[in-house]
Parts: C-alpha cells; sequence; structure tokens
C-alpha cells in the first residue's frame, strides 16, 4: 500500500515546529505502524535527509514507550492497543496520516514526535511506592487478598504510563495515570498503609506538573492501550477526599 | 494538613466545590420545576403558592443568599479549572478525532455561560423588574397572567425553551459527573447515575420547556382579557 504521511518535525522544545509531508510507499499491511515509520525512515536516511525521531522500545505493546497521536487519537484509536502494536491493515491504500507528538505542556517536545514524560516520573517520585521493604514475593495467600480487590488492582496496575490519557484529554489531565497508581498500591495490603500520604502527595505533584482537570470526557479511557476505566478516577476522588478529611479532623 | 489549600487549590479540590454547588443547583432547576408547574393547576394555585414564597420572607432570602453563593462558586471554579486546562494544553492538535467523548463534556464552559446569561435575564425578567406587577382579585401578585402575558412574545418563549434546552444539555453531562467528582461513580453505580442524568435532562427540559409551549397554544388566553 502506498500512504501519504504529515509528519510533526521540530527541531527541539524552543523550535515552533511544523508539519512535513512525505510519501510512503510499498508498505506492507502486515507491518506495525513504528516498522512502517522504520521503512521511512530507511529513505529519509538514504536520501542523506534527517529521520524522524519517535520513541519506541519493546513493541510489544508493554513498556508504553511508544506515544503517536495518528489522525487526531493517542495510539491510533484501535481499542486496547499502543502504536507499535497498530498494524497498517487498519489503514486503507492512498490515505493521508497526520502523525502529532503528544501535546501537553507537561510534556515538552524532545526532538519531532519524542516528548520528555519526565513529569510522570516526578509524580510517582512523590509517592507512587511503598516505602516499607516488604522483602521478597509472598508465599502464596501467606497475605488474604479478596479475589475482586486483587482483580480490580490489578486492572490498575496495567498502566504502563505511556501518557496517552493526558493527550487525549481535552484538558491534557494527567488524572487517569495517578488514579491508577493511587489505586492500584492503596488497594493491596502492603501499600494501604501509607494510602492517605500517598494520594496527597501524588495529587499535589500532579498539580504542580500543570497538568489539567478532568472533565469527565472520557476521552482517556476511550484510547488507554491497558483499558484502564474512569472508575479509577472516581476512586481517586473519594481517596483524595477521605485523606483530607482524615488529616484535618 | 489545610484543608483551604487542599480544596480549593487543588485539582481535585476545585471539582468538589463544582460538584457539591451543582447539586445544589440542581436541586433548585427541580425544585423550581415543580413549583412552576402549579401553573397548569389554574391562577389561584400558582399566585398562592408565589404568595406562601413571599410570606416567608426569611426562609425565601436565605435560600436566594444559598443559591448566589452556589452560582459564585460554581463559577469561580470554573473558570479556574478552565484556565488551567488551557494553559496545559499551549499548542494545539491540528487534527482532533472526538470519538471517545461526547459533545455536551467539552463545552460544559459554553452551555454553562449562555445559561448564566439567561439566569440573569431571567431573573430581571420575571422577579426584580418585571413588567407586569398587576395583582389578582385577593390582592396577590398574579403570577398566572404575568407568564402567560410573557410567553405570548414568540421571541421571549423561544430564548426560555432555547436556554432550558442548553441547561439540560449542561444537566445531562453535569449530573453524571458531580458523582464521579465526589468519589461516587464506581461499578453499576456509574451505569445508575448516566440513566439518571439523562432521564433528569430530559425531564427537567420538557417540565419547564411545556409552560411556554402550553401558552404559545393558546393555554391561559382568557387571563388576558
Amino acid at each position: 500500500m502506498n500512504l501519504t504521511l504529515k509528519v510533526w518535525r521540530q527541531r527541539d522544545a524552543q523550535d515552533e515546529g511544523h508539519f512535513v509531508t512525505y510519501p510512503a510507499h510499498d508498505i506492507s499491511e502486515d507491518m506495525s505502524f513504528l516498522e512502517m515509520l522504520d521503512v521511512v525512515n530507511e529513505g529519509l536516511i538514504t536520501k542523506g535527509e534527517e529521520p524522524i525521531a519517535f520513541d519506541s522500545d519493546c513493541r510489544e505493546g508493554i513498556c508504553g514507550t511508544c506515544s503517536l497521536v495518528i489522525n487526531g487519537r493517542a495510539h491510533g484509536g484501535q481499542r486496547a492497543t499502543t502504536a507499535c502494536q497498530l498494524h497498517m491493515r487498519h489503514f486503507s491504500d492512498g490515505q493521508t496520516i497526520t502523525i502529532e507528538p503528544w501535546r501537553a505542556r507537561p510534556f515538552p517536545v524532545v526532538r519531532d514526535l519524542i516528548v520528555d514524560r519526565g513529569a510522570f516520573d516526578r509524580v510517582i517520585q512523590s509517592g507512587g511506592y511503598i516505602s516499607a521493604s516488604t522483602g521478597g514475593t509472598p508465599d502464596a495467600n501467606t497475605l488474604p487478598v479478596g479475589k475482586p480487590t486483587a482483580d480490580m488492582a490489578m486492572d490498575a496496575a496495567q498502566c504502563i504510563g505511556c501518557g496517552a490519557c493526558v493527550a487525549a484529554c481535552k484538558n491534557a489531565s494527567a488524572m487517569l495515570f495517578v488514579a491508577a497508581k493511587v489505586s492500584h498500591l492503596g488497594m493491596l495490603p502492603q501499600g494501604a498503609v501509607e494510602k492517605d500520604a500517598r494520594v496527597l502527595s501524588m495529587v499535589r505533584a500532579m498539580d504542580e506538573e500543570g497538568f489539567g482537570n478532568c472533565t469527565v470526557t472520557g476521552a482517556c479511557e476511550a484510547v488507554c492501550p491497558k483499558e484502564i476505566g474512569l472508575d479509577f478516577i472516581s476512586r481517586l476522588n473519594r481517596d483524595y477526599l477521605s485523606a483530607v478529611a482524615k488529616s484535618t479532623c | 494538613m489545610n484543608i483551604y489549600k487542599a480544596i480549593f487549590l487543588s485539582s481535585l479540590g476545585k471539582k468538589y466545590i463544582m460538584g457539591v454547588t451543582g447539586l445544589a443547583l440542581f436541586g433548585f432547576v427541580i425544585g423550581h420545576m415543580l413549583g412552576n408547574l402549579q401553573i397548569f393547576l389554574g391562577p389561584e394555585k400558582i399566585n398562592a403558592y408565589g404568595a406562601l414564597l413571599k410570606s416567608m420572607p426569611k426562609l425565601l432570602w436565605m435560600a436566594r443568599l444559598g443559591l448566589l453563593a452556589c452560582v459564585g462558586l460554581h463559577l469561580w471554579a470554573a473558570i479556574q479549572l478552565v484556565r488551567q486546562n488551557r494553559k496545559a494544553r499551549p499548542s494545539a492538535y491540528k487534527v482532533v478525532d472526538h470519538s471517545g467523548s461526547s459533545f455536551a463534556s467539552r463545552t460544559m464552559i459554553w452551555s454553562g455561560l449562555i445559561v448564566l446569561a439567561f439566569i440573569i435575564f431571567h431573573l430581571f425578567d420575571f422577579t426584580i423588574t418585571p413588567e407586569y406587577t398587576g395583582k389578582d382579585s385577593e390582592g396577590r401578585h398574579d403570577i398566572f397572567r404575568m407568564v402567560v402575558l410573557g410567553f405570548s412574545n414568540p421571541l421571549s418563549a423561544g430564548w426560555y425553551i432555547f436556554a432550558n434546552a442548553l441547561l439540560c444539555f449542561h444537566l445531562s453531562h453535569g449530573v453524571k459527573s458531580l458523582f464521579q467528582s465526589l468519589g461516587l461513580s464506581s461499578g453499576k453505580w456509574r451505569g445508575w447515575f448516566n440513566t439518571l442524568a439523562i432521564s433528569v435532562a430530559w425531564l427537567v427540559f420538557v417540565g419547564n420547556a411545556s409552560i411556554p409551549v402550553a401558552v404559545l397554544l393558546g393555554f391561559g388566553k382568557e387571563a388576558l382579557k
């Protein structure tokens, strides 16, 4: 298949950036979206032009490194799919595809389609961990955790921190990310001890990074490659409210 | 932990303010509609209802000031949140696909601001500086005649219906979101709150719009003679 790509090119965070149109010829529909970009880049390198910079690592949908807004949808809009797992068969021959980076003030563009997601790391550093050393993996059932709780904590723990929620939100809000982290730690016995302090400091860190607020549009859960839902944001709201109430009473 | 900081200065806290004040205002919208619908019971009922409210000035003013505070806080939080949201995305996407979110959810600030403009107009129109201040046979403010007179003008009836459509559009997203913001919307409850929001939005629209529509269709004409 042959495609036309409109790709965002930006030298660094200070550069204004602009779109450049590239043809992509002889693309196999079995290629992933990133493999298609690899092919285009090989062509650019052969011609002596600067290749398109984009992030990728595992290329099997579990690391959260790839970060492309494809035709207006983070990760391309296929349900539960990261850009690296998006295949060209979902596009049609002759189609024009617009590729943009995540756009949010806390995610400055490093180059072209690569953004700096250090803001997420700083939010995690503010409390997204368990400070007590709990040793190695405990034997099964030494710490009983109910099946529904374990399942829900696992659903939240699926978050790979890719930032698609921020990219898709009209407010560039990181609420779904923070909600997933706060929930997955807070629901399990090892993490429950620091639940209140964690939610207070992670929300503060999120606000300080300059992410927007939640308008409950649901755009985040629609693009989340791990299908993390709005229920977790409700839980975040509940956890924060209870932490504020406890710390002031 | 400073509670002022935790609520008024945090992203989540401002949403609590939106949710709580929104719930109070939503309660008022329901009460207001039920009160107004008494117009269909005839001039006697609605005029007596008006006189009853006026007979409790302390309670009336407490409610008015409470509502004013709710509107003020709701508006303050909305403006703060929107400003932060705009700042969080300094450069816009060239292509935006909104398929994951509803139109109502993305336009809350606009539906809200137009409804606010309507509320101000509506207060001047029917409460602060009403054009019609006539009394009925028992010396009470003749609300029935005032309403029929007002809505006989298709332009004001149309504006009223339009503003109510926007109000209900706002409620269709706001009522379910307030439960989300207050942390109550999870599991099976989410579906219930969604259904509740859509149902009450339609209910309020049909209830409120029925009055101008009925007047335009000739209801209460005899009162104008």
